[in-house]
């Protein structure tokens, strides 16, 4: 019998039977039906996969899900409290932050990972952490406002 | 207003009833042929169709890019969604609130003149009159021709056309959904097509069980000739066995590029069709003094960021595929060609994917989803490109060269202007020249050869030519467009097609006429400038970014310049000046843009494809698609860089356009001026111009070692 893999995925305890190599992308696409986190290339090269793992940013498409036995997964999936957005969600929308969408949601995880661990970063501290991310239709502009913006909302709610 | 002809969507699709019914109580179901490819189309429509329907754009089911029930408006591309799509909407729109008025007035026993429609009421005098489109629409038939008798809102009445909007399609998409590759059907199977990476390769062999080792779970083979797909219940199975398949599969053969490919010298010689467009008559008796210089520009590629993707199933005899295509309607036609179909079998349904930027690979994963669930019948069939095909065998956005030649008179004015443009052809989608394009059906049993290749003619608006006409006052114009029926590689459109290449060129030459004459770049060209929209962007920009309160020093290493077009000298005018700092490499340090895109539909929206112009723009500068041994050799973003947070200037907008000038497209306006306007400050901060793309340390290195 396959091994399980148990873990927390959206703030809940979660099993999985896929193979341990599979990467997470798969499993959380395919076996959740979590699509927020998207394919890009495969090799942690634009951040269009980016889930938070014990709240670090992590490429879901190479990380093997057999790594993450007792780790806590989040993907944009779980941004939403009592129904309501994420204020990072919240701003990405108000800023219109996005043209295609494809790689937002990766943006959105790595924003959150950000405000986390820096309530007030300056936009270096954005521009650095939002550095691994590619995006071709060009709203980076609009992507640092939203940052900066759920930053001010974030400070404002606690 | 002038009358202006009917915009060709509508010409196409004269029908009332195929742009919008009322089927459904309280609400409007309004159909385009034109999709979402990222730019904000559909908040767009939405917002025409409830303006002329005086709907709420809440009552409004937008169904977009099906072909079973939606007009066929070819592709979505050239930025004619707004100018035509949106245009033809919001006639047929109108046209249908004056059937409506014209029928409750007649029930009422009023003038059409005393009613009004409020979010779908008829209103007279302030008062509901119980009546609505949806009591009314038994007896207004809009299975009708397009009156010609529609008026139109003007823009003083505007309730959401010129108001921002947010777009509709975001909230989906910043919460986990919203695109095709979400789609999850039950029985589904995942397919890779293992690609030939040159036109003609021939598998050798294939090793099944290194192929099976890989995938660790069940997977099959699907194998025409040289088409060759992996299939499997398990994603992650056919996505390892895959990679695998690079070297687990072996080939030979194979069209083979030479070594000097997309250079210069590589351009000028190649045989080609020699096309000579004129106008004016040359004026050879005033002619002071005659400046010449030659541009070029790599091959490139579009590089979106999410792979294409693809569903398909083939049951009862009928093949629905699900795609990202630019154009469903064509789509259709030619997988029924190559399948061997009758369109009638065929139903194609858009659904979003990421950004398109140019001819994707959407259509090529169309075709490969549906020849596999040919044959694998009741199965739908998910293709998933890899990103490493994405970069070897995507369509190429073609290298080009423009050479520039300009007689002037003795106030330094151009009297006759010469250009040539060497250039393979920049569209080759779907059912151009006759051919598929695409590429999976190429490489199975029975393929047709390839018929000759063309460019887009440039009285249609031109391929490599396209924005090769100055808008500056010449007296005479003569173009002569060398066309390389290039066949070893597709090379298709991205975002402009020749667009910036010439715009690129003809705004560097016209800073290098302005440096001969000792003249200011922007006040040499407002004299040459008689259209006042052109000189109001021009004079905004250098307002903006106080161009004559802070005159750049050349060669000091930093330094502003200028480029300004008009897109295809009939859209959106823009207007870019770049300030750059040139120290080991180039870096942009601030953008200013003035633009006029007439009526802006969605304003908020034309500022976001604007300034995403700006930024790709700033990005296309600076790459190039390698090549190796006779083929692309670029396989992940490491050998295709882009643009980054932290190479991102901030991005100044202004708009200069009228709401009573119709709407133009601006998705790809603010690219070649953005080009241009990099070149020219970093020839003003070096005090040397680099003429060659991209700008980047080694062309300038290079030039500045008199190598270029």
């Amino acid at each position: 019998m396959k091994p399980t893999i148990e873990f927390e995925l959206n703030g809940k305890p979660v099993t999985t039977m896929a193979d341990p190599s599979t990467p997470l992308l798969f499993v959380l696409r395919n076996e959740f039906q979590l699509k927020g986190a998207r394919f890009g290339c495969g090799e942690e090269q634009c951040g269009a996969c980016m889930v938070l793992v014990d709240d670090q940013p992590v490429y879901a498409c190479s990380r093997e899900i057999g790594t993450l036995a007792g780790k806590a997964v989040q993907t944009i999936e779980g941004l939403v409290q009592d129904g309501s957005p994420h204020p990072v969600q919240t701003a990405f929308i108000e800023e219109q932050a996005a043209q295609c969408g494809y790689c937002t949601s990766g943006l959105i995880m790595s924003s959150v990972a950000l405000l986390k661990r820096c309530p007030a970063p300056d936009r270096s501290a954005i521009i650095e952490a939002l550095d691994p991310h590619l995006c071709r239709c060009g709203v980076h502009n609009r992507v640092i406002r939203a940052v900066e913006k759920a930053a001010a909302i974030m400070r404002k709610s606690t | 207003m002038m009358t202006p002809s009917l915009p060709k969507s509508l010409v196409d699709n004269p029908r009332l009833n195929q742009w919008v019914d009322f089927s459904h109580p309280g609400r409007a179901t309004v159909r385009s042929g034109k999709v979402e490819i990222g730019q904000g189309i559909l908040t767009a429509l939405r917002q025409i169709a409830a303006e002329e329907l005086d709907l709420h754009p809440d009552q409004i089911d937008l169904v977009a890019g099906q072909t079973d029930s939606c007009p066929d408006e070819g592709f979505t591309a050239g930025s004619y969604s707004v100018s035509v799509g949106g245009a033809s909407l919001r006639l047929a729109c109108a046209d249908v609130r004056r059937l409506f008025i014209q029928a409750a007035a007649a029930r009422l026993g009023c003038p059409e003149a005393d009613l009004s429609i409020s979010d779908g009421t008829i209103v007279r005098g302030g008062h509901p009159t119980g009546l609505s489109y949806w009591s009314l629409r038994d007896e207004v038939s809009l299975d009708r021709a397009y009156s010609g008798e529609a008026r139109p809102k003007e823009p003083e009445t505007f309730r959401w056309v010129g108001h921002k909007m947010p777009r509709l399609d975001l909230p989906a998409k910043l919460s986990g959904g919203g695109f095709i590759h979400d789609l999850h059907f039950p029985d589904m199977l995942h397919a890779r097509v293992v690609r030939q990476q040159r036109r003609g390769r021939h598998i050798v062999s294939i090793d099944e069980r290194a192929l099976a080792r890989a995938a660790g779970q069940p997977i099959e083979l699907l194998r025409d000739k040289d088409f060759l797909a992996i299939l499997g219940t398990s994603e992650s199975a056919v996505y390892h066995a895959s990679k695998r398949a690079e070297t687990a599969v072996t080939w030979e053969g194979g069209e083979s590029l030479p070594s000097d490919f997309g250079s210069i010298a590589w351009l000028k010689s190649q045989e080609a069709i020699r096309r000579v467009h004129a106008t004016g008559k040359p004026d050879a008796d005033n002619v002071a003094h005659t400046i010449s210089a030659e541009y070029s520009r790599p091959c490139l590629t579009y590089g979106s960021i999410g792979p294409s993707c693809a569903y398909a199933v083939f049951a009862d005899g009928k093949l629905t595929v699900w795609s990202h295509t630019q154009g469903p309607a064509v789509l259709r036609e030619w997988l029924a060609i190559t399948l061997d179909l009758s369109p009638e079998q065929v139903t194609v349904i858009h659904a979003q994917g990421a950004g398109a930027y140019g001819h994707n690979t959407a259509d090529d994963a169309a075709f490969d989803a549906a020849f596999i669930a040919m044959r694998r019948p009741g199965k739908t069939i998910r293709v998933l490109w890899n990103r490493e095909d994405e970069f070897s065998s995507a369509p190429i956005s073609p290298a080009m060269v423009m050479r520039l030649s300009a007689d002037l008179d003795k106030q330094n004015r151009p009297l006759n202007w010469r250009t040539e443009i060497w250039s393979p052809p920049h569209v080759q989608r779907p059912g151009l020249n006759g051919n598929s394009n695409l590429l999976g059906a190429s490489a199975i049993e029975g393929a047709p050869p390839l018929k000759p290749i063309d460019d887009l003619p440039h009285e249609r608006g031109g391929g490599a030519t396209r924005n090769s006409v100055p808008m500056y006052q010449l007296g005479h114009f003569e173009l002569t467009h060398h066309m390389i029926p290039l066949t070893t590689v597709r090379t298709s459109s991205l975002r402009g097609l020749g667009t910036w290449a010439n715009v690129f060129a003809i705004e560097s030459f016209i800073d290098e006429l302005a440096e001969h004459a000792g003249v200011d770049p922007a006040r040499y060209r407002l004299d040459l400038l008689a259209d006042d929209r052109a000189r109001k962007v021009i004079e905004e920009v250098c307002r903006m970014s106080d161009w004559f309160g802070r005159p750049t020093e050349i060669g000091t290493g930093s330094a502003k310049g200028l480029g300004f077009a008009r897109y295809k000298n009939i859209a959106a005018y823009v207007a870019i000046v770049a300030e750059v700092t040139v120290e080991e490499d180039v870096r942009v340090d601030q953008i200013w843009c003035a633009a006029d895109a007439g009526l802006t539909v969605n304003p908020d929206g034309a500022e976001n494809q604007i300034e995403g112009g700006i930024i790709q723009a700033l990005s296309f500068s600076r790459e190039k698609l390698p090549f190796e041994d006779g083929a692309v050799s670029a396989r992940s973003w490491r050998d295709y860089p882009i643009l980054r947070f932290s190479d991102i200037p901030p991005v100044q907008i202004s708009w200069t356009g009228s709401p009573y000038d119709p709407a133009v497209g601006v998705g790809e306006a603010s690219v070649g001026p953005t080009v241009a306007a990099v070149a020219n400050a970093v020839a003003r901060a070096l005090g040397q111009r680099i003429r060659r793309l991209p700008i980047n340390r080694e062309t300038i290195m290079e030039t500045l070692l008199g190598e270029g």
